[in-house]
């Protein structure tokens, strides 16, 4: 059972292109230098169409998360109960992105907790976003 | 606009499990009951407000009212942060002078129609593409996002959220149209189960076939009723910077809801505060949103929600600020928060079965987490 898939739009293909390249990039206002995510087609602080998509290190500690229990889509069946976590970003803690915890018990989450991004490659050549604990937990 | 309108009539279905019957000729029981309360004929409707998730149009309910001459209608987007702003639209065609009797309403078969988050596609498009893919689909997941970060900044608990749906299952005990009147104890709440850590099934609203509508008029209309008008005292929108749809985790401040931005704007309308409301009737699609709402309404201090529905604050008949006296979402029925407002009109009214002695000002919210709206009641 495969799960949803993100559907690109004109603003966030450049996103999931880079997630492809093993790269996470996000919007950088090509006037003022603001970074946002989710992508969008104007600045929220100066409205400039002009973008660029900045690389990222791809450090980030947990900002907030959930742990899934039945009742799941079918997809996710087999992995509850499974914890999906925010991510802030370490180069602007305000950019925060989701993602599942990867090599980690939902039992050894905590806020503030130290992730690195990895790619998980599926079907269609989609690539997404997902997180690791920097160092052992649990 | 304040008191141009009044609520006059308020009509619903039973709540069920499985209504039996589509949710069009639903909407036109309830709308023909609020019409029928009022002594307004059917012909003299003008206006009709909807959901945009509605299913019925406003075709169909003017085809079988036989209206003869609709002159305003209109929908409001984002599910249950619509509610209120029915009403509130309403109200303004009617200050306008664009309508004089316009209906709202809300029929749906969520329980019998099943779970809208279960018929997720295989590609999800919009902001949703970034969270779907990892199974964060539900809306108990996208609100126990926000919950686990403020337990974690201000150290709410999940008993705190227990208050609030015991507190709702005291109400629906005496509430014979409420569909959840069995008694229920925190420890109650503390052993259901998980659903979306941190929050548990007794922190869910109800899965609900049903439907709901009232009546608004001028206040010229209102004179000529057969019910005792609830004024429309102020009614607000609200969606504030950079703010999402219900995975509202991208904006600058993080636990501010569109809420912040409705409860301003209503109270500023009103020319009162939240301490001149009697009784609230806050949206509880989750337990969270409400003790969320009782910080962006101004009933508490940012951070203090869940303490102060603590020690029976929320129940009626002695608590300092009764909520959902039908039972809310949580245990009289969910329909997308429609049924807080009728509560609302019943407790201006004076006929609430747990009614607030003497209430003049009643509040009720719509949807927390989505573009949302808010009305503020005053008895006749
Ligand atoms: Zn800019």
């Amino acid at each position: 059972m495969q799960r949803p898939l993100p559907e690109p739009d004109a603003d966030s293909a450049p996103f999931w292109e880079a997630c492809g390249r093993h790269e996470l990039r996000v919007q950088r206002c090509g006037d003022c230098g603001a970074r946002r995510h989710p992508p969008r087609p104007l600045c929220p602080h100066c409205q400039s169409a002009r973008v660029e998509w900045e690389r990222l290190s791809g450090r980030g500690e947990v900002y907030s998360w959930v742990v899934a229990h039945p009742p799941v889509l079918p997809a996710f069946q087999e992995r509850v109960p499974f914890a999906v976590v925010l991510v802030a970003l370490a180069e602007d803690p305000g950019l925060r992105l989701l993602g599942n915890l990867l090599d980690c018990e939902p039992g050894d989450v905590r806020i503030g907790l130290a992730v690195e991004v990895g790619f998980e490659e599926l079907v269609d050549g989609v690539t997404l976003p997902q997180w690791r604990p920097v160092e052992r937990v649990g | 606009m304040k008191r141009a309108a009044a609520i006059v009539g308020i009509g619903h279905t039973e709540f069920s499990k499985d209504l039996g019957r589509p949710e069009r000729t639903a909407a036109l029981e309830a709308i023909c009951a609020a019409l029928d309360e009022a002594g307004i004929a059917p012909a003299e409707v003008d206006g009709l407000v909807r959901f945009d998730m509605e299913n019925t149009s406003e075709v169909e309910i003017a085809q079988s009212l036989g209206l003869e001459a609709l002159r305003f209608f209109g929908e409001i987007g984002y599910g249950g942060g619509a509610g209120c702003a029915t009403v509130g639209h309403a109200a303004m065609a009617i200050a306008a002078g664009r309508a004089s009797v316009v209906v709202c309403w809300r029929a749906r078969n969520r329980s019998s129609g099943g779970r809208p988050w279960a018929r997720t596609g295989m590609r999800v498009g919009g902001e949703f593409q970034f969270s779907a893919p990892y199974g964060l689909v539900r809306p108990v997941d996208q609100v126990a996002m926000v919950a686990r970060r403020h337990m974690h900044e201000y150290g709410t608990k999940s008993e705190h959220f227990g208050a609030v749906a015991v507190a709702c299952r005291k109400h629906a005990a005496r509430n014979p149209h409420a569909l959840m009147r069995d008694p229920m104890t925190l420890e109650d709440h503390q052993a259901s189960r998980l659903v979306s850590e941190p929050l548990r099934k007794l922190d869910c609203c109800l899965e609900t076939d049903g439907a709901l509508a009232c009546v608004v008029v001028s206040a010229e209309r209102a004179r000529d009723v057969k019910t005792r008008p609830a004024w429309v005292l102020a009614a607000s929108q609200g969606l504030g910077r950079e703010q999402s749809v219900m995975t509202n985790y991208y904006a600058p401040r993080f636990l501010e809801t569109p809420s912040t931005t409705a409860a301003r704007d209503l109270f500023a309308q009103a020319g009162i505060g939240p301490g001149d409301v009697d009784v609230g009737q806050f949206y509880d699609a989750f337990t969270p949103l409400v003790t969320l709402s009782l910080e962006e309404y101004g009933f508490c201090k940012p951070g203090e929600g869940g303490p102060f529905a603590e020690g029976g604050r929320l129940e009626w008949p002695d608590g300092e600020l009764p909520v959902n006296t039908s039972g809310g979402g949580l245990s009289e029925a969910y329909v997308h928060g429609f049924n807080l407002i009728l509560e609302g009109v019943r407790q201006v009214r004076g006929s609430s079965t747990s009614q607030v002695e003497g209430a003049e000002i009643s509040l009720v919210t719509s949807g927390a987490g989505v573009p949302t709206s808010a009305l503020l009641l005053a008895r006749a």
